[in-house]
């Protein structure tokens, strides 16, 4: 609680910026099915389809004649909710697997580092795109997809940081002292990686949701008729005429984006006061 | 030096022995078949056609044996024949390879002469609103979605000002290059064809501004930051104190030592164009090795995967490599063991 309230206390414009703008588009997603005029999917109105927009449809109708307002709200709830689960899941699995790796070295670890060695030398987003492809598109499989191409980053991570910390002179007390395995890396070894790590994991929850998208909108991802930014985006490809059906969503993949960068950046230079105002 | 290239070549083969594995596990694994998903439905209810189709791939085989085929295939050069193509996949990448390749050069001289440029300014003018906005732009480069961005500008440029075509790599009602490199802005230079290098041009603009947009940020932000590190040092302070001009300390002294880390970052960003390849290329249909990418995975053609993948992984192992080379010819002081 102390870190947050530093952290706010800073001057980093960016920062503050970063946070409203997520904070909102998560209240945004909660709040969803109380802000929208009209329902995302089943409101359909032949009639008015493609209206610029107008006080009526803030940011106009789609080829359905669906209000892309309300689209463009309930597709927060979709890529958020992608963006965070595919983060957590590489989080946990790499946590697991490079603090096992780092801790136990030896032949253990030159096994697990050369697996997530092979992972990564494949080229990431043609491996999501096979995946995805091949087990069929939707949301699920494509966080899968995004979680299989993810872990190695976290795990190789964590294993750096293992590495340095488990040969400090307090961890080397504590084992003296008889504490467990299992103590050392939860109470020792774990608190000093999270700073790193949650860094990391900001910047990559923009990323996430950026290839999250991308899946969709190459159609490997979410399916029509779901509200989904990448996927809204690819409805606009052949309608230029039309410019809001794809410039909202494609505006709110961006603006989580950037606010996630924002506050990863936040986030390292209040954890490197080196780089302060620097990077 | 010399044992230091062999040590990335051995890492290079094990490298692609990964990306081969990968894709025998993958094409394993998942509980898709390559059968369904490129015969038609008429075909499909024909078993002898289907058997006909597996036993032509190999695909009856267990999994280990067509590995094995497929290895001892690829060390001979032969990497097979693409289950969508009907070609062999070498023919394939041979002739997709050049588009891409001429579009990321494009692209990173591009994001290079940009990002090195705006990063100067912006620590020169560190904090004041030039700063601020420079360094709007660069995460702004990261955090936008390609294929919007793609989109985007394509709808204006080639859509409503019409000052560019909208897709392609040449008009091909008029320009039909064979032979050459494959890099048609270097074959029309190499030909003194002028309006065939206008025309090629007109085509890789925008692609390569697209594609090299999210490089641009990365770089920009690197140089920022190494350039005011540079700035704070005690030669940096000398070199003032002597009465240079500002000018001559920055480019002369700072930039030097500043630009060193930049070609690291360059290499990732090089590597980093590949995932945008696929949005861009689909987009301003570029006849590449994105487009072919995208094709071969939502097909599951697993030989034209595995080429392109192995492709990827050796551009990316070479270009690191040569950075690394650049990087010990740049900075004496680094010395391989």
């Amino acid at each position: 609680m102390n870190t947050a309230r530093q952290l706010l206390k800073q001057k980093n414009f960016m920062f503050k910026l970063g946070l409203i703008i997520c904070v909102a588009w998560i209240l945004a997603a909660i709040l969803a099915p109380v802000l929208v005029p009209y329902h995302p999917i089943t409101h359909q109105d032949m009639a008015g389809r493609f209206q610029p927009p107008s006080t009526q449809h803030w940011f106009g109708t789609d080829s359905l004649g669906r209000d892309v307002f309300s689209r463009v709200l309930y597709g927060s709830r979709i890529s958020i909710t992608a963006g965070v689960i595919t983060v957590l899941i590489s989080f946990a699995v790499g946590i697991l697997f490079g603090g096992i790796s780092g801790y136990v070295g030896g032949v253990v670890d030159d096994i697990m580092m050369r697996f997530s060695e092979m992972v990564q030398s494949f080229p990431p987003l043609i491996l999501a795109m096979v995946i995805a492809a091949a087990l069929g598109p939707n949301i699920s499989n494509s966080i899968f997809a995004m979680a299989i191409i993810w872990w190695p980053n976290y795990a190789r991570l964590t294993r750096s940081i293992v590495i340095s910390v488990k040969e400090n002179d307090y961890v080397t007390a504590s084992r003296i002292l008889g504490a467990s395995h299992l103590r050392i890396l939860y109470r020792e070894i774990l608190p000093n990686s999270v700073g790193s790590m949650a860094v990391m994991a900001t910047l990559d929850l923009g990323n996430a949701i950026l290839m999250f998208s991308g899946l969709s909108f190459l159609g490997l991802g979410v399916q029509p008729p779901m509200a989904e930014w990448g996927a809204m985006v690819s409805d606009g490809v052949l309608t230029f005429n039309y410019w809001w059906i794809s410039t909202f969503p494609g505006l709110a993949i961006f603006s989580v984006a950037i606010g996630a960068n924002f506050i990863g950046d936040g986030l390292r230079d209040y954890l490197d006061p080196r780089m302060r105002g620097r990077a | 030096m010399f044992r230091y290239l062999i040590r990335r070549l051995l890492l290079m083969v094990v490298l692609l022995l990964g990306v081969s594995v990968m894709v025998f596990l993958i094409s394993h694994m998942v509980p898709s078949n390559p059968v369904a998903a490129n015969l038609s439905q008429t075909a499909m209810n024909d078993p002898e056609i289907v058997a006909a189709y597996e036993a032509k791939w190999g695909l009856d085989k267990p999994l280990h044996e067509q590995y094995i085929v497929y290895m001892s295939n690829m060390l001979r050069g032969d990497f097979g024949t693409s289950i969508r193509t009907g070609r062999p996949v070498l023919q394939d990448l041979a002739q997709y390879f050049p588009a891409t390749l001429e579009l990321s050069i494009f692209a990173m001289i591009i994001a290079i002469v940009l990002g090195v440029g705006f990063g100067i300014l912006s620590a020169i003018f560190q904090n004041k609103p030039a700063d601020q906005i420079l360094r709007a732009i660069s995460v702004s480069g990261v955090s936008l979605p390609s294929f919007w961005f793609a989109l985007l500008v394509m709808s204006v440029f080639c859509g409503k000002l019409k000052w560019f075509p909208s897709g392609g790599r040449i008009d091909p009602r008029i320009f039909n290059p064979t032979g050459g490199t494959g890099l048609y802005v270097l074959d029309a230079i190499s030909w003194g064809d002028w309006e065939m290098l206008a025309n090629s041009l007109s085509h890789l603009i925008l692609p390569a501004m697209v594609l090299g947009f999210f490089t641009m940020g990365l770089i920009t932000r690197q140089t920022r930051s190494n350039l005011l590190e540079a700035m704070s040092m005690d030669y940096i302070r000398t070199a003032r104190s002597k009465g240079m001009k500002e000018s001559r300390v920055v480019v002369g002294h700072a930039l030097n030592n500043a630009l060193i880390p930049v070609i690291t970052v360059s290499g990732m960003g090089f590597c980093n164009l590949l995932g945008g390849m696929v949005f861009v290329e689909k987009i301003f249909s570029w006849p590449g090795i994105g487009q072919y990418a995208y094709l071969s995975a939502t097909t599951l053609d697993f030989p034209a995967i595995c080429g392109v993948s192995l492709l990827i992984a050796v551009t990316y192992v070479v270009v690191n490599l040569l950075i690394d080379i650049l990087y010990g010819v740049i900075d004496p002081r680094i010395r391989y063991q």
